[in-house]
């Protein structure tokens, strides 16, 4: 019982790790960021080309219930935050988000449709959420896990569109690429020489170049140490304490602030850690877990943290 | 103990023909000096191989006290590697001699060390501190796993004793089960109500000794050598509590309170591997009867070797798990299952072709 419980236990850490991964065929959206029109007043009905397939909205949507915290995140950065009625236990940003105890893992379509939605969002279909949103004739918008941050802008204008922000959502677009590549001008070469090991928990699994976190993070000329694993297929490795000191990353970036309450202070407390370079001088990074599992608006502020501290290790 | 001579050298796990006391001795003598020297390579093989490649002759040179690692490669060897094979060691040791004690007590094959609770028990223990917020104070985690596990345990013999029929071992053996279920239960309601802190439970839970130092060979230490003293002491009462509780009586023993303190001794080192290592499946159920398969030997000599070949076990599973896809790691309860069961399976054919 307790030997299948543990093996499972080790699947089900591998499928939270993987989480982001899961349902990643890229975003089908036909309209791409910088093509969206500026005009003000949309026509309904819409139809979008989703990933889960073609969804037709009749009106403007002003009862949407949203079971994705990134969905959450980009529905208020575009403007659209008014016509959100309900969303997920985990959408805690913005503040005034209505979060409910709605679940994001385990969604449950008898509470979703007491809200009466017009229009649901979700990240992953678990269960066959989709299919039933279909019986109750409730229409769903799946934004999927971004791979590239070019996901993350066309599904900012796929939301733009079946809202009726399309103008706010090129304007976040454009706003999220202009703080992205400023942060990538202010650096220059001086994340070519410098690598990174990027903690998701306290018992060092980690995220390859190929994840959605460590592509975005790739921007800064940065070197991934989790790259060599050759578990890495998965995109998501544990890595051994000993590979991680031999390889005296420049930068050490903790995902792992929230969920397992690490600091800068009990990373230097790691037995065989003292000695990293990283350690010390001040290039253990305290991200915000949140930010750094969503693939939203905010993911531009994270690069800045990052790239901060890269600018300040160079000219020490 | 007037009839002691009469249990000497009984096997009723194997079957095999009862030896002479002299040629009893001298195998466990003879297997004993095996166990040790398994042991012994599994702790140089160990200390040996590892995610990034230390030269072997630095190693050596670094335990007489020469110089020639680099300041980094000393920090691996001393800080990270050498405590890491140590606790594979400790929780492997103290998981095969409760799987024993276990198979033993209740005189069931499929008996191991989380059998009355204790696993479920150690979960609730710290999915409530984390839960709680308070998993960062010094020693929550390890004191709560500790005393869940206890409780678990502590819980099912209250349950038994209930009873009218006392403590029997079924009647246990049942209350076990249903204490870990109702556990279980409770932690995943605990778990469900915050799953933010999901991460942080199920990396408690798993199995894990990458994250492991001194600090953690320390805690255990204390509570494993006990439990390991104690059982070794009171090997002999296994063996008559292997016969059956009406057997076991009619030679003298007081059953209840003889299994109580073995099965208080494996809790104890349970409790210990658990709050150090999460939950590590498949090495208390499979040493003791690998040992017993292998060796022929009856509950006496299997509880020592089982403390030898259970260390040696784990290390070298460790030394998989950190090897294989180096640099990357395997959980540890997935190679012990998958290196122990094709393992038992071989053993549990040859023992049967040798009869």
């Amino acid at each position: 019982m307790h030997r299948s419980r543990s093996v499972r236990s080790s699947v089900l850490l591998a499928l939270i790790g993987s989480l982001v991964a899961v349902g990643c065929a890229s975003s089908t959206a036909t309209e791409s960021a910088g093509e969206a029109t500026s005009s003000a007043t949309v026509a309904f009905p819409v139809t979008i080309d989703a990933a889960n397939g073609s969804v037709t909205l009749d009106a403007q949507p002003t009862k949407i219930v949203s079971i994705s915290p990134t969905a959450t995140e980009m529905l208020f950065a575009i403007g659209a935050g008014d016509q959100v009625t309900a969303a997920d236990s985990y959408s805690n940003y913005p503040a005034d988000a209505p979060t409910t105890d709605l679940s994001a893992f385990e969604p449950n379509v008898e509470a979703i449709a007491a809200y009466e939605p017009d229009l649901v969002v979700y990240a992953s279909d678990p269960g066959d959420l989709q299919k039933s949103l279909d019986k109750l004739h409730i229409p769903a918008l799946m934004e999927p896990a971004a791979v590239t941050l070019d996901d993350v802008y066309a599904q900012m204008a796929q939301l733009g569109e079946a809202t009726g922000h399309v103008s706010e959502a090129a304007t976040q677009n454009d706003a999220l690429g202009a703080k992205i590549a400023s942060t990538v001008a202010a650096i220059g070469d001086a994340g070519s020489g410098m690598s990174y090991y990027y903690e998701l928990d306290d018992t060092f699994y980690s995220v390859t170049s190929n994840t959605f976190i460590g592509n975005v993070l790739g921007q800064l000329g940065l070197t991934n140490i989790a790259d060599q694993a050759k578990g890495a297929s998965s995109g998501y490795p544990q890595l051994s304490a000993e590979y991680i000191v031999q390889q005296d990353p420049s930068l050490i970036l903790l995902a792992d602030t929230r969920c397992c309450g690490q600091t800068a202070a009990k990373v230097a407390k790691r037995p065989g850690w003292q000695d990293l370079s990283a350690v010390g001088d001040g290039g253990v990074v305290e991200l915000d877990d949140d930010v750094a599992s969503r693939w939203g608006p905010r993911i531009a502020d994270l690069l800045q943290q990052v790239g901060d501290v890269v600018q300040a290790q160079a000219a020490a | 103990m007037k009839h002691a001579s009469r249990l000497e050298g009984t096997h009723l796990l194997t079957g095999t023909a009862r030896p002479s006391a002299a040629r009893s001795r001298r195998r466990a003598a003879r297997w004993t000096v095996i166990a040790l020297l398994v042991l012994f390579v599994a702790v140089v093989v160990g200390l040996f191989a590892g995610a990034i490649r230390i030269p072997p002759l630095g190693i050596l040179g670094w335990m007489v006290g020469d110089g020639s690692l680099t300041e980094q490669q000393r920090a691996i060897v001393s800080q990270l590697r050498l405590p890491r094979v140590v606790l594979a060691g400790l929780v492997g040791a103290a998981l095969s001699v409760s799987g024993c004690a276990y198979q033993a007590a209740f005189r069931n094959p499929l008996a191991d060390p989380y059998l009355l609770g204790s696993a479920a028990g150690a979960g609730l223990g710290a999915t409530a501190v984390i839960v709680l917020g308070v998993a960062d104070a010094p020693l929550a985690l390890p004191a709560a796993a500790f005393a869940g596990a206890l409780g678990g345990v502590g819980l099912a013999y209250l349950m038994a004793s209930t009873r009218a029929a006392g403590r029997t071992s079924t009647s246990l053996l049942l209350a076990g089960v249903a204490v870990a279920s109702f556990l279980t239960a409770l932690q995943t309601y605990v778990q469900q109500r915050d799953t933010n802190d999901l991460r942080a439970v199920y990396s408690f839970i798993l199995g894990r000794l990458g994250t492991g130092g001194w600090h953690e060979v320390l805690l255990a230490l204390p509570w494993v050598g006990l439990a390991c003293a104690v059982l070794l002491a009171s090997r002999r009462m296994l063996e008559v509590l292997a016969l059956g509780d009406l057997e076991a009586a009619s030679l003298g023993a007081h059953v209840a309170r003889d299994r109580a303190i073995v099965v208080i001794a494996a809790s104890l080192a349970t409790a210990a591997a658990v709050a150090v290592a999460g939950l590590i499946g498949f090495v208390g159920l499979i040493v003791p009867h690998a040992v017993r398969m292998a060796t022929g030997a009856s509950n006496r000599l299997v509880v020592g070797l089982s403390i030898l070949f259970g260390a040696a076990f784990l290390i070298l599973c460790d030394v998989l798990a950190r090897t294989v896809v180096a640099p990357g790691e395997l959980p540890i309860g997935v190679i012990t299952a998958l290196i122990g069961a094709p393992f038992f399976a071989v053993v549990l054919r040859r023992s049967g072709a040798a009869r």
